[in-house]
């Protein structure tokens, strides 16, 4: 029987429930009892693909599963899997970032000293 | 709204000094009832975001594991997340609300100016999924 922990934002889709017990052989398998039982989850895990979202991390006790054999990780019995979205930001809006990036690349370009063309 | 106590509201303003001019990140642990969010602790986070940690912030999974944990295991859940913005407003930036995924959970930003922290804002996380969120303002009550 392994062990869920449903992050806080997610409990409200999981009947409220900060842990869910699963019988299963693999991670993939748990996080599939998991949204059988609770339905509503689905859509915050997975993509309409049936993908796991890229900001979903899950961990099989301390290890990130991407570093394990993913979805097919085994589980023994008392394993711990956390579902924990990513945290992150910072103070550059995005538009700025692509703005900057333009800036640079113009002024990467080499200044055209052609006679024939306007510029 | 955010209940903060005095003690953790200076704290979380104190790191973004202390690592201005890169930005600050943590976690608020407490206990959440409907709108409401009463933070009983904070734990500092390392910033990943080595390539740009002035105007970035990202806190590794693995260190989130731990703290949930420790959390867990003496009564607390995660309510929020805090960080700075140095030389920056404490708005929320389009990155911010990009990157937010912990739907019902409070975001506290710090604005630090000159190495001086400035106004510290909080906004929550609202909305039913990723297509709809969006960040409310929210009040901060130092208890």
């Amino acid at each position: 029987m392994a062990k869920i922990h449903i992050p806080t934002p997610l409990r409200q889709y999981a009947d409220k429930h900060a842990t869910v017990e699963v019988n299963a052989g693999t991670v993939g398998e748990a996080l599939t009892g998991l949204v059988s039982k609770h339905p509503d989850l689905r859509r915050h895990l997975y993509t309409d693909e049936g993908k796991l979202r890229a900001f979903v991390n899950v961990y099989l006790n301390d290890e990130d599963i991407r570093y394990l054999q993913k979805e097919g990780t085994a589980l023994k019995d008392n394993d711990s899997i956390s579902i924990v979205p990513s945290i992150a930001g910072g103070s550059q809006d995005i538009d700025e970032v692509a703005n900057l990036r333009i800036v640079e690349l113009n002024s990467a370009l080499p200044t055209c000293c052609c006679p024939a063309c306007c510029c | 709204m955010l209940k903060i106590p005095q003690k953790e509201y200076v704290a979380i303003r104190q790191h973004g000094e202390e690592t201005y001019p890169h930005e600050c990140c943590g976690v608020l642990l407490g206990t959440a009832d409907g709108d409401e969010r009463v933070v009983t602790s904070s734990a500092r986070c390392g910033n990943t975001r080595v390539d740009s940690p002035h105007n970035r912030y990202h806190i590794d999974p693995k260190e989130l594991v731990r703290i949930q944990r420790e959390g867990r295991d003496r009564g607390e859940d995660i309510v929020g997340f805090y960080h700075s913005h140095p030389d920056h407003p404490a708005r929320w930036s389009l990155t911010d609300l990009e990157e937010a995924h912990w739907l019902g959970c409070s975001y506290v930003i710090t604005s630090v100016a000159k190495g001086k922290a400035d106004l510290t804002n909080s906004f929550e996380l609202a909305g039913d999924g990723e297509s709809q969120k969006k960040f409310l303002d929210e009040q901060i009550q130092i208890v």
